[in-house]
Protein backbone atom coordinates (compact mmCIF):
# COMPACT_ATOMS: atom_id res chain seq x y z
CA UNK A 1 0.00 0.00 0.00
CA UNK A 2 1.29 3.46 -0.89
CA UNK A 3 -0.51 5.25 1.91
CA UNK A 4 -1.10 4.70 5.59
CA UNK A 5 -4.14 6.97 5.70
CA UNK A 6 -6.53 9.01 3.60
CA UNK A 7 -8.10 12.25 4.78
CA UNK A 8 -11.11 13.76 3.07
CA UNK A 9 -12.66 17.16 3.67
CA UNK A 10 -15.70 18.73 2.15
CA UNK A 11 -18.62 20.97 2.87
CA UNK A 12 -21.53 22.29 0.87
CA UNK A 13 -22.30 19.84 -1.94
CA UNK A 14 -19.90 17.15 -0.74
CA UNK A 15 -22.49 14.78 0.64
CA UNK A 16 -23.44 13.42 -2.79
CA UNK A 17 -19.81 13.19 -3.84
CA UNK A 18 -19.05 11.16 -0.74
CA UNK A 19 -22.07 8.91 -1.24
CA UNK A 20 -20.80 7.96 -4.70
CA UNK A 21 -17.25 7.66 -3.50
CA UNK A 22 -17.96 5.32 -0.60
CA UNK A 23 -20.24 3.21 -2.77
CA UNK A 24 -17.38 2.66 -5.24
CA UNK A 25 -14.21 2.40 -3.15
CA UNK A 26 -12.79 -1.09 -2.57
CA UNK A 27 -13.83 -2.74 0.69
CA UNK A 28 -10.47 -4.29 1.46
CA UNK A 29 -6.77 -3.42 1.32
CA UNK A 30 -7.59 0.17 2.10
CA UNK A 31 -5.92 2.35 4.72
CA UNK A 32 -8.13 4.10 7.29
CA UNK A 33 -10.08 7.02 5.83
CA UNK A 34 -10.75 10.08 8.01
CA UNK A 35 -13.55 12.38 6.96
CA UNK A 36 -14.46 15.89 8.03
CA UNK A 37 -17.62 17.41 6.65
CA UNK A 38 -19.32 20.35 8.27
CA UNK A 39 -22.14 18.56 10.00
CA UNK A 40 -24.19 19.95 12.86
CA UNK A 41 -23.89 18.70 16.41
CA UNK A 42 -25.89 15.64 17.37
CA UNK A 43 -26.28 14.58 13.74
CA UNK A 44 -23.18 12.40 13.54
CA UNK A 45 -24.84 9.07 14.13
CA UNK A 46 -27.50 9.84 11.53
CA UNK A 47 -24.79 10.47 8.95
CA UNK A 48 -22.93 7.32 9.91
CA UNK A 49 -26.06 5.20 9.61
CA UNK A 50 -26.97 6.82 6.34
CA UNK A 51 -23.57 6.21 4.74
CA UNK A 52 -23.41 2.65 6.02
CA UNK A 53 -26.83 1.63 4.82
CA UNK A 54 -26.70 3.46 1.51
CA UNK A 55 -23.06 2.85 0.55
CA UNK A 56 -22.27 -0.35 2.39
CA UNK A 57 -19.12 1.18 3.80
CA UNK A 58 -17.81 0.57 7.30
CA UNK A 59 -18.09 4.01 8.79
CA UNK A 60 -17.83 4.80 12.46
CA UNK A 61 -17.87 8.02 14.41
CA UNK A 62 -14.42 9.11 15.58
CA UNK A 63 -13.88 8.44 19.26
CA UNK A 64 -11.31 10.04 21.50
CA UNK A 65 -7.98 8.12 21.67
CA UNK A 66 -9.17 5.55 19.15
CA UNK A 67 -6.58 3.50 17.25
CA UNK A 68 -7.58 3.58 13.58
CA UNK A 69 -7.80 0.42 11.46
CA UNK A 70 -7.73 -0.16 7.74
CA UNK A 71 -10.85 -0.70 5.62
CA UNK A 72 -12.79 1.66 7.83
CA UNK A 73 -14.09 5.17 7.44
CA UNK A 74 -13.92 7.53 10.44
CA UNK A 75 -16.27 10.47 10.55
CA UNK A 76 -15.46 13.49 12.73
CA UNK A 77 -18.38 14.21 15.07
CA UNK A 78 -20.26 17.49 14.79
CA UNK A 79 -19.42 19.98 17.52
CA UNK A 80 -15.86 18.70 18.09
CA UNK A 81 -12.57 18.90 16.28
CA UNK A 82 -10.86 15.64 15.39
CA UNK A 83 -7.07 15.40 15.39
CA UNK A 84 -4.45 12.78 14.68
CA UNK A 85 -1.64 12.38 17.18
CA UNK A 86 1.93 11.58 16.21
CA UNK A 87 1.38 7.99 17.36
CA UNK A 88 -1.55 7.92 14.90
CA UNK A 89 -4.26 7.73 17.46
CA UNK A 90 -7.27 9.96 17.10
CA UNK A 91 -8.24 12.58 19.61
CA UNK A 92 -11.10 15.01 19.93
CA UNK A 93 -11.08 18.56 21.16
CA UNK A 94 -13.72 21.02 22.20
CA UNK A 95 -11.78 24.11 21.09
CA UNK A 96 -13.36 27.13 19.45
CA UNK A 97 -14.56 26.71 15.87
CA UNK A 98 -11.83 27.18 13.26
CA UNK A 99 -12.87 28.89 10.01
CA UNK A 100 -16.33 29.02 11.64
CA UNK A 101 -16.36 25.24 11.53
CA UNK A 102 -16.38 22.54 14.17
CA UNK A 103 -15.19 20.05 13.12
CA UNK A 104 -12.70 21.93 10.99
CA UNK A 105 -10.96 20.35 8.02
CA UNK A 106 -7.79 22.33 8.70
CA UNK A 107 -7.53 20.97 12.23
CA UNK A 108 -7.72 17.36 11.05
CA UNK A 109 -5.53 17.89 7.98
CA UNK A 110 -2.75 19.83 9.72
CA UNK A 111 -2.46 17.19 12.44
CA UNK A 112 -2.65 14.34 9.91
CA UNK A 113 0.14 15.96 7.89
CA UNK A 114 2.41 15.67 10.91
CA UNK A 115 1.26 12.18 11.87
CA UNK A 116 1.56 10.64 8.39
CA UNK A 117 4.00 12.76 6.40
CA UNK A 118 4.43 11.37 2.88
CA UNK A 119 2.25 8.35 3.72
CA UNK A 120 -0.87 10.51 3.54
CA UNK A 121 -3.36 10.94 0.72
CA UNK A 122 -5.59 14.00 1.08
CA UNK A 123 -8.77 14.90 -0.77
CA UNK A 124 -10.51 18.28 -0.68
CA UNK A 125 -13.98 18.50 -2.17
CA UNK A 126 -16.63 21.08 -2.90
CA UNK A 127 -17.51 23.59 -0.21
CA UNK A 128 -18.50 27.17 0.44
CA UNK A 129 -15.69 28.14 2.81
CA UNK A 130 -11.91 28.15 2.69
CA UNK A 131 -11.59 25.57 5.46
CA UNK A 132 -9.12 22.87 4.40
CA UNK A 133 -6.86 25.03 2.25
CA UNK A 134 -4.24 25.59 4.96
CA UNK A 135 -4.41 21.91 5.82
CA UNK A 136 -3.80 20.91 2.22
CA UNK A 137 -0.82 23.25 2.09
CA UNK A 138 0.62 21.64 5.20
CA UNK A 139 0.08 18.15 3.81
CA UNK A 140 1.69 19.16 0.54
CA UNK A 141 4.68 20.68 2.35
CA UNK A 142 5.21 17.54 4.41
CA UNK A 143 5.22 15.25 1.39
CA UNK A 144 1.66 13.99 1.30
CA UNK A 145 -0.25 13.46 -1.94
CA UNK A 146 -3.07 15.90 -2.68
CA UNK A 147 -6.26 15.58 -4.68
CA UNK A 148 -8.52 18.58 -5.19
CA UNK A 149 -11.95 18.42 -6.75
CA UNK A 150 -11.99 20.35 -10.01
CA UNK A 151 -13.80 23.58 -9.03
CA UNK A 152 -15.69 23.58 -12.33
CA UNK A 153 -17.40 20.37 -11.14
CA UNK A 154 -18.04 21.64 -7.61
CA UNK A 155 -21.44 22.72 -6.36
CA UNK A 156 -19.50 25.31 -4.33
CA UNK A 157 -16.11 26.10 -5.82
CA UNK A 158 -14.88 28.27 -2.93
CA UNK A 159 -13.21 25.44 -1.03
CA UNK A 160 -11.26 23.83 -3.88
CA UNK A 161 -10.34 27.25 -5.23
CA UNK A 162 -8.95 28.32 -1.85
CA UNK A 163 -6.71 25.26 -1.89
CA UNK A 164 -5.65 25.88 -5.48
CA UNK A 165 -4.59 29.37 -4.46
CA UNK A 166 -2.07 27.82 -2.07
CA UNK A 167 -0.88 24.66 -3.76
CA UNK A 168 -0.60 22.87 -7.06
CA UNK A 169 -2.33 19.61 -6.18
CA UNK A 170 -0.98 16.30 -7.45
CA UNK A 171 -4.39 15.55 -8.96
CA UNK A 172 -7.30 17.73 -9.94
CA UNK A 173 -10.29 15.50 -10.55
CA UNK A 174 -14.00 15.41 -11.25
CA UNK A 175 -16.18 13.46 -8.80
CA UNK A 176 -16.89 10.64 -11.27
CA UNK A 177 -13.23 9.62 -11.44
CA UNK A 178 -12.43 10.24 -7.80
CA UNK A 179 -12.94 6.66 -6.62
CA UNK A 180 -10.76 5.27 -9.43
CA UNK A 181 -8.06 7.84 -8.77
CA UNK A 182 -7.94 6.96 -5.08
CA UNK A 183 -7.98 3.23 -5.75
CA UNK A 184 -5.13 3.48 -8.24
CA UNK A 185 -3.06 5.68 -5.98
CA UNK A 186 -3.56 3.37 -3.02
CA UNK A 187 -2.63 0.27 -5.01
CA UNK A 188 0.35 2.00 -6.59
CA UNK A 189 -1.01 1.82 -10.14
CA UNK A 190 -0.73 4.85 -12.42
CA UNK A 191 -3.92 6.78 -11.66
CA UNK A 192 -6.41 7.29 -14.45
CA UNK A 193 -7.74 10.54 -12.99
CA UNK A 194 -6.82 13.68 -14.86
CA UNK A 195 -3.32 14.64 -13.91
CA UNK A 196 -2.36 18.11 -12.97
CA UNK A 197 0.90 19.64 -14.07
CA UNK A 198 3.78 17.23 -14.40
CA UNK A 199 2.34 14.74 -11.80
CA UNK B 1 6.03 26.51 7.82
CA UNK B 2 7.44 24.96 10.92
CA UNK B 3 9.16 21.58 10.80
CA UNK B 4 7.13 19.10 12.90
CA UNK B 5 10.23 17.67 14.57
CA UNK B 6 11.29 21.14 15.64
CA UNK B 7 7.79 21.89 16.90
CA UNK B 8 7.88 18.73 18.98
CA UNK B 9 11.17 19.74 20.60
CA UNK B 10 9.91 23.26 21.23
CA UNK B 11 6.71 21.96 22.79
CA UNK B 12 8.69 19.60 25.02
CA UNK B 13 10.84 22.51 26.19
CA UNK B 14 7.86 24.70 27.05
CA UNK B 15 6.18 21.81 28.86
CA UNK B 16 9.39 21.21 30.80
CA UNK B 17 9.64 24.88 31.79
CA UNK B 18 6.03 24.91 32.99
CA UNK B 19 6.60 21.77 34.99
CA UNK B 20 9.97 22.49 36.52
CA UNK B 21 9.35 26.14 37.34
CA UNK B 22 5.67 26.10 38.25
CA UNK B 23 4.79 22.46 38.88
CA UNK B 24 2.23 22.72 36.09
CA UNK B 25 2.17 19.34 34.46
CA UNK B 26 1.08 19.31 30.83
CA UNK B 27 3.29 16.34 29.99
CA UNK B 28 0.35 14.05 29.42
CA UNK B 29 -1.92 16.41 27.57
CA UNK B 30 -2.81 15.25 24.07
CA UNK B 31 -0.06 16.70 21.95
CA UNK B 32 -1.83 17.59 18.72
CA UNK B 33 -4.19 19.97 20.45
CA UNK B 34 -1.51 21.33 22.81
CA UNK B 35 0.76 22.15 19.87
CA UNK B 36 -2.10 23.97 18.17
CA UNK B 37 -2.76 26.00 21.30
CA UNK B 38 0.89 26.94 21.72
CA UNK B 39 1.15 27.98 18.09
CA UNK B 40 -2.02 30.04 18.50
CA UNK B 41 -0.54 31.74 21.54
CA UNK B 42 2.67 32.51 19.68
CA UNK B 43 0.64 34.10 16.91
CA UNK B 44 -1.50 36.10 19.33
CA UNK B 45 1.54 37.45 21.13
CA UNK B 46 3.25 38.19 17.80
CA UNK B 47 6.24 36.00 18.69
CA UNK B 48 8.33 34.06 16.19
CA UNK B 49 8.77 30.70 17.85
CA UNK B 50 7.14 28.52 20.47
CA UNK B 51 10.40 28.65 22.41
CA UNK B 52 10.05 32.45 22.60
CA UNK B 53 7.47 31.70 25.28
CA UNK B 54 10.17 30.29 27.55
CA UNK B 55 12.09 33.45 28.52
CA UNK B 56 8.84 35.24 29.27
CA UNK B 57 7.62 32.26 31.23
CA UNK B 58 10.78 32.18 33.32
CA UNK B 59 11.40 35.89 33.77
CA UNK B 60 8.14 37.80 33.43
CA UNK B 61 5.97 37.83 36.55
CA UNK B 62 2.41 36.76 35.87
CA UNK B 63 3.10 35.48 32.39
CA UNK B 64 2.51 31.90 33.48
CA UNK B 65 -1.17 32.66 34.14
CA UNK B 66 -1.57 34.20 30.72
CA UNK B 67 -0.01 31.12 29.26
CA UNK B 68 -2.16 28.64 31.11
CA UNK B 69 -5.22 30.69 30.25
CA UNK B 70 -4.14 30.58 26.63
CA UNK B 71 -3.56 26.85 26.60
CA UNK B 72 -6.63 25.72 28.54
CA UNK B 73 -9.62 25.78 26.25
CA UNK B 74 -12.82 26.94 27.85
CA UNK B 75 -15.54 26.66 25.29
CA UNK B 76 -18.83 25.93 27.00
CA UNK B 77 -22.50 26.96 27.13
CA UNK B 78 -25.55 26.73 29.39
CA UNK B 79 -27.04 23.23 29.64
CA UNK B 80 -24.50 21.89 27.16
CA UNK B 81 -25.49 18.37 26.15
CA UNK B 82 -28.86 18.52 27.87
CA UNK B 83 -29.18 14.72 28.01
CA UNK B 84 -26.48 14.80 30.69
CA UNK B 85 -28.61 17.05 32.88
CA UNK B 86 -31.73 15.00 32.18
CA UNK B 87 -29.90 11.84 33.22
CA UNK B 88 -28.65 13.49 36.41
CA UNK B 89 -32.19 14.53 37.21
CA UNK B 90 -33.40 10.99 36.66
CA UNK B 91 -30.65 8.99 38.37
CA UNK B 92 -28.94 11.31 40.82
CA UNK B 93 -31.68 13.56 42.19
CA UNK B 94 -33.59 10.72 43.90
CA UNK B 95 -30.38 9.90 45.77
CA UNK B 96 -29.72 13.55 46.61
CA UNK B 97 -33.15 13.69 48.23
CA UNK B 98 -31.98 11.16 50.81
CA UNK B 99 -29.20 13.52 52.00
CA UNK B 100 -29.82 16.47 54.33
CA UNK B 101 -26.71 18.06 52.86
CA UNK B 102 -24.49 17.12 49.92
CA UNK B 103 -21.52 18.29 47.87
CA UNK B 104 -21.21 18.58 44.09
CA UNK B 105 -17.96 19.25 42.27
CA UNK B 106 -17.64 20.76 38.80
CA UNK B 107 -14.05 19.97 37.79
CA UNK B 108 -13.03 22.05 34.77
CA UNK B 109 -16.05 24.34 35.08
CA UNK B 110 -14.61 26.87 32.60
CA UNK B 111 -16.68 30.07 32.61
CA UNK B 112 -19.32 28.46 34.78
CA UNK B 113 -22.38 28.02 32.58
CA UNK B 114 -22.52 24.38 33.61
CA UNK B 115 -22.48 25.34 37.30
CA UNK B 116 -25.42 27.73 37.02
CA UNK B 117 -27.26 25.21 34.89
CA UNK B 118 -26.90 22.63 37.63
CA UNK B 119 -27.97 25.11 40.31
CA UNK B 120 -31.11 25.90 38.32
CA UNK B 121 -31.99 22.22 38.10
CA UNK B 122 -31.39 21.79 41.80
CA UNK B 123 -33.54 24.83 42.53
CA UNK B 124 -36.39 23.49 40.44
CA UNK B 125 -36.18 20.19 42.30
CA UNK B 126 -36.15 21.99 45.67
CA UNK B 127 -32.65 20.71 46.40
CA UNK B 128 -30.47 23.77 46.02
CA UNK B 129 -30.57 24.71 49.71
CA UNK B 130 -28.97 21.43 50.65
CA UNK B 131 -26.18 21.71 48.15
CA UNK B 132 -22.60 22.84 48.52
CA UNK B 133 -21.26 23.38 45.00
CA UNK B 134 -17.54 23.48 44.25
CA UNK B 135 -16.54 24.83 40.86
CA UNK B 136 -12.89 24.54 39.93
CA UNK B 137 -10.63 25.08 36.96
CA UNK B 138 -6.98 25.84 36.26
CA UNK B 139 -7.87 28.78 34.07
CA UNK B 140 -8.07 31.90 36.27
CA UNK B 141 -9.72 34.04 33.57
CA UNK B 142 -12.45 31.50 33.14
CA UNK B 143 -12.89 31.17 36.90
CA UNK B 144 -13.27 34.94 37.24
CA UNK B 145 -16.01 34.90 34.63
CA UNK B 146 -17.65 31.96 36.37
CA UNK B 147 -17.63 33.87 39.66
CA UNK B 148 -19.21 36.91 38.00
CA UNK B 149 -21.86 34.80 36.34
CA UNK B 150 -22.34 37.39 33.60
CA UNK B 151 -22.94 36.17 30.06
CA UNK B 152 -24.20 37.68 26.86
CA UNK B 153 -27.95 37.83 26.44
CA UNK B 154 -27.53 35.83 23.23
CA UNK B 155 -25.78 33.01 25.07
CA UNK B 156 -28.69 32.82 27.49
CA UNK B 157 -31.20 32.95 24.64
CA UNK B 158 -29.37 30.14 22.85
CA UNK B 159 -29.44 28.15 26.08
CA UNK B 160 -33.25 28.13 26.29
CA UNK B 161 -33.61 25.14 23.98
CA UNK B 162 -31.08 23.08 25.90
CA UNK B 163 -32.66 24.10 29.19
CA UNK B 164 -36.00 22.72 28.04
CA UNK B 165 -34.38 19.57 26.65
CA UNK B 166 -32.77 19.07 30.06
CA UNK B 167 -36.24 19.08 31.59
CA UNK B 168 -36.40 22.70 32.70
CA UNK B 169 -39.88 23.77 33.75
CA UNK B 170 -39.67 27.54 33.28
CA UNK B 171 -37.40 29.73 31.23
CA UNK B 172 -33.68 30.25 31.53
CA UNK B 173 -34.39 33.98 31.30
CA UNK B 174 -36.29 33.74 34.61
CA UNK B 175 -32.99 33.19 36.37
CA UNK B 176 -31.04 36.11 34.99
CA UNK B 177 -31.09 39.86 35.39
CA UNK B 178 -30.77 41.52 32.02
CA UNK B 179 -28.48 44.51 31.98
CA UNK B 180 -27.29 46.29 28.83
CA UNK B 181 -27.07 43.28 26.55
CA UNK B 182 -25.61 41.06 29.20
CA UNK B 183 -27.31 38.74 31.62
CA UNK B 184 -26.29 38.01 35.19
CA UNK B 185 -27.45 34.91 37.00
CA UNK B 186 -29.46 35.67 40.13
CA UNK B 187 -27.56 35.89 43.40
CA UNK B 188 -29.88 33.38 45.01
CA UNK B 189 -28.42 30.70 42.72
CA UNK B 190 -24.89 31.27 43.90
CA UNK B 191 -25.30 31.29 47.69
CA UNK B 192 -23.78 27.83 48.01
CA UNK B 193 -21.18 28.07 45.28
CA UNK B 194 -17.44 28.16 45.88
CA UNK B 195 -15.11 28.92 42.97
CA UNK B 196 -11.44 28.06 43.26
CA UNK B 197 -8.41 27.11 41.26
CA UNK B 198 -7.74 23.38 41.23
CA UNK B 199 -5.64 21.31 38.88
CA UNK B 200 -7.03 17.80 38.42
CA UNK B 201 -3.60 16.62 37.27
CA UNK B 202 -1.70 17.51 40.42
CA UNK B 203 -4.03 18.69 43.18
CA UNK B 204 -5.68 16.39 45.65
CA UNK B 205 -9.13 15.42 46.77
CA UNK B 206 -10.79 18.15 48.83
CA UNK B 207 -14.13 16.84 50.00
CA UNK B 208 -16.63 14.03 49.85
CA UNK B 209 -18.73 14.54 46.76
CA UNK B 210 -21.98 12.89 45.84
CA UNK B 211 -21.59 14.01 42.25
CA UNK B 212 -18.57 15.04 40.20
CA UNK B 213 -19.09 16.63 36.80
CA UNK B 214 -16.00 16.69 34.66
CA UNK B 215 -17.05 17.25 31.09
CA UNK B 216 -14.88 17.89 28.06
CA UNK B 217 -11.71 17.95 30.09
CA UNK B 218 -10.52 14.33 29.79
CA UNK B 219 -10.42 14.55 25.98
CA UNK B 220 -7.41 16.83 26.38
CA UNK B 221 -5.51 14.12 28.24
CA UNK B 222 -3.65 10.99 27.21
CA UNK B 223 -5.08 7.69 28.39
CA UNK B 224 -2.78 7.31 31.40
CA UNK B 225 -3.73 10.71 32.69
CA UNK B 226 -7.43 10.07 32.04
CA UNK B 227 -7.01 7.00 34.16
CA UNK B 228 -5.38 8.85 37.02
CA UNK B 229 -7.96 11.63 36.99
CA UNK B 230 -10.87 9.21 37.04
CA UNK B 231 -9.16 7.58 39.99
CA UNK B 232 -8.96 10.98 41.70
CA UNK B 233 -12.70 11.35 41.22
CA UNK B 234 -13.28 7.90 42.64
CA UNK B 235 -11.32 8.82 45.74
CA UNK B 236 -13.25 12.05 46.14
CA UNK B 237 -16.66 10.42 45.99
CA UNK B 238 -18.96 9.47 48.81
CA UNK B 239 -20.12 5.84 48.87
CA UNK B 240 -21.90 5.07 45.57
CA UNK B 241 -21.29 8.56 44.27
CA UNK B 242 -21.77 9.66 40.66
CA UNK B 243 -19.52 10.96 37.88
CA UNK B 244 -20.74 12.74 34.75
CA UNK B 245 -18.36 12.96 31.78
CA UNK B 246 -18.58 14.85 28.50
CA UNK B 247 -20.57 13.56 25.54
CA UNK B 248 -17.46 12.14 23.84
CA UNK B 249 -15.73 10.83 26.95
CA UNK B 250 -16.06 7.43 28.48
CA UNK B 251 -14.64 5.10 31.10
CA UNK B 252 -14.86 2.09 28.80
CA UNK B 253 -11.15 1.92 28.04
CA UNK B 254 -9.90 3.02 31.44
CA UNK B 255 -8.64 0.65 34.14
CA UNK B 256 -10.00 3.01 36.78
CA UNK B 257 -13.37 2.69 35.06
CA UNK B 258 -13.78 -0.74 36.65
CA UNK B 259 -14.66 1.10 39.88
CA UNK B 260 -17.80 2.39 38.16
CA UNK B 261 -20.97 1.17 36.55
CA UNK B 262 -22.45 3.01 33.61
CA UNK B 263 -25.95 4.30 34.32
CA UNK B 264 -26.59 5.97 31.00
CA UNK B 265 -24.29 5.26 28.08
CA UNK B 266 -25.50 8.14 25.97
CA UNK B 267 -25.40 10.69 28.78
CA UNK B 268 -22.04 9.34 30.04
CA UNK B 269 -23.26 9.08 33.61
CA UNK B 270 -21.40 6.70 35.93
CA UNK B 271 -21.80 5.51 39.50
CA UNK B 272 -19.17 4.12 41.86
CA UNK B 273 -19.79 0.46 42.68
C1 LIG C 1 -13.80 22.63 27.10
S1 LIG C 1 -13.83 23.23 28.73
C2 LIG C 1 -15.18 22.35 29.42
C3 LIG C 1 -16.14 23.23 30.19
C4 LIG C 1 -17.40 22.54 30.67
N1 LIG C 1 -17.12 21.52 31.66
C5 LIG C 1 -18.17 21.97 29.50
O1 LIG C 1 -18.20 20.75 29.34
O2 LIG C 1 -18.76 22.73 28.74
C6 LIG C 1 -12.40 22.48 29.46
C7 LIG C 1 -11.97 23.13 30.77
O3 LIG C 1 -11.02 22.27 31.42
C8 LIG C 1 -10.09 23.10 32.08
N2 LIG C 1 -8.89 22.31 32.38
C9 LIG C 1 -7.92 21.90 31.53
N3 LIG C 1 -6.97 21.24 32.20
C10 LIG C 1 -7.34 21.25 33.52
C11 LIG C 1 -6.76 20.73 34.69
N4 LIG C 1 -5.59 20.10 34.67
N5 LIG C 1 -7.42 20.91 35.86
C12 LIG C 1 -8.59 21.57 35.90
N6 LIG C 1 -9.20 22.08 34.81
C13 LIG C 1 -8.57 21.93 33.63
C14 LIG C 1 -9.88 24.22 31.08
O4 LIG C 1 -9.31 25.36 31.69
C15 LIG C 1 -11.29 24.46 30.57
O5 LIG C 1 -11.93 25.45 31.30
Amino acid sequence: MQFDAIVIGGSHGSFDVLMNLFASLPRSDMPPIFVVIHIPRDSTQDFVTHFNTRCGCRMVEIEDKQVPEGDRVYLAPGGYHALLERDRRLSLSSDEPVNHAQPSIDVLFESAAVAYGNRLLAVLLTGASSDGAAGMARIDALGGTTIVQDPTTARSPVMPKAALALIRPDHLVAPDVLADTIRDLVSGAQPRGMMHGDG
Amino acid sequence: MIDPDVLKIETDLVVTALHQRYGLDFRQYSRASLERRLQGLVEKLALDHVTDLIPRLLHEPGFVDRMVNGIAVNVTEPFRDPECFAAIREHVFPVLRTYPYFKIWHAGCASGEEVYSMAIMLREAGLLDRAQIYATDINTDALARARDGIYTSEAIARGEKNYLAAGGTGQLADYVLQQYGSARFANSLRDNMVFSQHNVVSDEVFGEMVLVLCRNVLIYFERDLQNRVVDLFHRSLAHRGFVALGAKESMTHLASGSDFECLDRHARLYRAV
